[in-house]
């Protein structure tokens, strides 16, 4: 395989609270390729939106990065200084959040918001600033683009508006994109038409891609690895057909069970029992312990290291189910 | 088993008037018109005692506006709703009182649903209270019992809704749906806003409850993963009017209608990998302004020159199933 687009390893990120100091995201370590999707997966809490602010270098205080390596193209980000991190952002990395409200501004033209975003990185004239984001609203399906780009943002649909977010994106033709469950608060419909576009895009141009979501049957759909996220730490990650076939860690098994779809009807699903940690009390031993229906002695003292399974897998737990290789 | 509910022909329209600029305009010559909005249009189905129906439609095709119709929290606009078998025009106050106790409602929003300034024991038996299901002396023991039924500690009774986490807290939303002692749940996307592993110990207890009161629910959702392991069948809407109505193993293992065909292909699943996402072109078209003839034609790959003129209705075919589609009719 080529060289990573970008690379995590040990990624830390911490917030100081009154009740003392919290990790949102522990050790987290993974590469995404080229043309490459990776699914990150985890609930509410889990710290995978976290670990894509961090990357992007949107960490404010109270809280920080308190240790780890993010490398894009063999470039660290964190050595990176703040001018130098501003000018990558929308430019070499994008963002696509969940709302694309958080996005746009309600006050401005979609033109006005796409051509100031591209005269920030690019040397062009007005004129072909608008040509570009003509086009590139074109290229993510909106029907007469050329129009459409002089409406105000209320005045489109919420999956139109999404698709404007990745246009936006997509325009500068970044080398990797953080989505945000952007398809979450859409209609099945609409939801594929938006997967579908970026499914074509990203494949043409190579671009990476990290898929955070809480949806493990979009991820079996897009992605090509996963990574699976419970209270701060990647417990599980490998190749999407190995893990989904065959998870090794209770949690994504948990998780694959939980799937109405996934067991025949009439059938009881297999639920996780408890509810998902707070992160201030942690337990000392596996955050997942609990929860588990594995745990021994050594589960509740000890919190398991990552171990590399090989063909690209890696596992945090004393107790894994049998993985065929 | 009887029916509880009947709906026949029913529909919801929400009028919007001129207000007093646009009228004073109208009376200078300008031409203002009121707008209408058919958010529910024609529909009929039963719901019989201890069925499971479930209600699946994109955002803006009416499902919510039908289930709160059916919940009494809207006045239908036309049509008829009947209660077992008594029409709501025709209801004596006592029987009106019967169907509103005896139809609850849980909501989508764990957090807007519960009044956070009351406590949880307030919260759940305030309306058992008053109905005179149960004395205020009974309260806390009869409160206490419905929680250890959703699975939650009796100890809580005196707690904050802030104190729960959003799975706990819909639970304390469906422990006040059962304190009425319903027939009829209607669940409007109840387990969306909760995470995966939480909406799975949810769908589980309302399995639980049905077995253990025999309740009827309409489960009201746009996950077709949910709706296809809970349902006894299944109705599709689409922009205010039902496409399809069946046996979930029926509609989900053969579905009729081009648009519930298209919503099953899209459905992201655990077993399709590297997925070819192959949408249907465009978006719901607003209610304000639907197109001509069949409402799904513009979106339709079968659409002929017919389903541009003519309103296809819900028809029968040759098992219990109905679909609103003129091509099918035809071929039928």
């Amino acid at each position: 395989m080529s060289d990573p687009v970008l690379s995590v390893r040990n990624l830390v990120t911490q917030f100081e609270t009154r009740a003392g100091i919290v990790t949102a995201v522990d050790d987290v370590s993974f590469d995404v390729g080229p043309g490459e999707v990776l699914g990150l997966v985890g609930e509410s809490g889990s710290g995978k939106t976290i670990t894509g602010f961090s990357i992007l270098g949107l960490i404010d205080k109270p809280g920080r990065i308190a240790g780890g390596q993010i490398v894009l193209n063999g470039q660290d980000l964190r050595q990176l200084s703040p001018p130098d991190l501003h000018k990558l952002r929308g430019d070499r990395v994008a963002m696509i959040f969940q709302d694309p409200m958080m996005t746009l501004n309600p006050v401005l033209r979609i033109d006005t918001q796409m051509i100031e975003t591209i005269r920030a990185h690019r040397d062009v004239s007005k004129a072909r600033a608008r040509e570009m984001a003509i086009e590139a609203l074109g290229l993510v399906g909106i029907p007469s683009p050329a129009e459409r780009v002089r409406t105000y943002p209320h005045e489109m649909s919420g999956g139109m508006r999404q698709r404007v977010v990745i246009a936006i994106a997509l325009m500068l033709e970044p080398d990797l994109i953080i989505a945000d469950e952007p398809t979450t608060a859409l209609d099945v419909t609409i939801q594929s038409q938006i997967l579908s576009e970026m499914q074509k895009l990203l494949a043409e141009r190579q671009t990476a891609l990290i898929w955070v979501t809480h949806d493990l049957t979009v991820v079996a759909g897009l992605a090509h690895r996963v990574a699976v996220m419970y209270a701060g730490k990647i417990v599980e990650q490998g190749p999407v057909d190995a893990l989904l076939d065959h998870p090794a860690h209770p949690y994504t098994q948990g998780l694959i069970a939980s799937i109405p779809s996934s067991v025949p009807r009439g059938q009881r699903l297999v639920p996780i029992k408890g509810m998902t940690p707070s992160l201030i009390n942690l337990p000392k031993g596996c955050a997942f312990a609990p929860r588990c229906p594995k745990t021994s002695d050594q589960c509740l003292s000890a919190r398991p290291e990552q171990e590399n399974l090989g063909s690209a897998r890696t596992l945090r737990c004393f107790h894994p189910s049998e993985v065929s290789s | 088993m009887t029916d509880l509910l009947s709906l026949r022909a029913l529909s919801q329209t929400y009028v919007n008037g001129l207000d007093l600029a646009e009228r004073i305009a109208n009376l200078a010559g300008a031409n203002y018109e009121e707008t209408q909005v058919r958010a529910v249009n024609d529909v009929s189905f039963d719901i019989a005692e201890g069925e499971v129906i479930g209600l699946v439609g994109e955002s803006g095709c009416g499902k919510s506006t039908l289930g709160r119709m059916i919940a009494g929290v809207e006045t239908p606009y036309g049509g008829t709703l009947a209660w077992r078998g008594v029409a709501l025009e025709d209801m004596t106050a006592e029987q009106r009182r019967q169907w509103e106790l005896e139809v609850q409602m849980i909501f989508q929003d764990p957090f807007a649903s519960l009044n956070p300034r009351m406590r949880v024991e307030q919260i759940v038996g305030e309306a058992a209270v008053i109905h005179g299901l149960i004395k205020k002396s009974e309260r806390r023991d009869y409160v206490a019992d419905l929680l250890t039924k959703v699975g939650l500690n009796e100890d809580v009774l005196s707690r904050y809704p802030h104190q729960f986490s959003g799975g706990q807290r819909q639970r304390i939303g469906i422990a006040r749906a059962l304190a009425l002692r319903p027939k009829l749940i209607v669940c409007d996307e109840a387990i969306s806003a909760l995470d995966v592993s939480i909406q799975a110990q949810v769908i589980n207890l309302f399995e639980d409850l049905r077995a253990e009161f025999g309740f009827a629910y309409l489960f009201i959702s746009h996950d077709l993963g949910a709706v296809e392991h809970i349902a006894d069948r299944v109705a599709i809407m689409y922009l205010g009017r039902l496409v399809e109505i069946g046996s979930s193993d029926e509609v989900f293992e053969n579905p009729r209608h081009p648009y519930t065909r298209a919503l099953l292909d899209e459905v992201p699943r655990l077993d399709r990998r590297q997925q070819e996402f192959n949408a249907i072109d465009g978006e719901i078209p607003s209610p304000l302004n639907p197109p001509p003839g069949c409402a799904f034609h513009p979106r339709c790959s079968l659409a002929a020159e017919i389903c541009k003129q003519d309103l296809p209705t819900l028809q029968q075919g040759r098992d219990a199933r109905f679909t609103a589609c003129l091509l099918e009719h035809q071929t039928g």
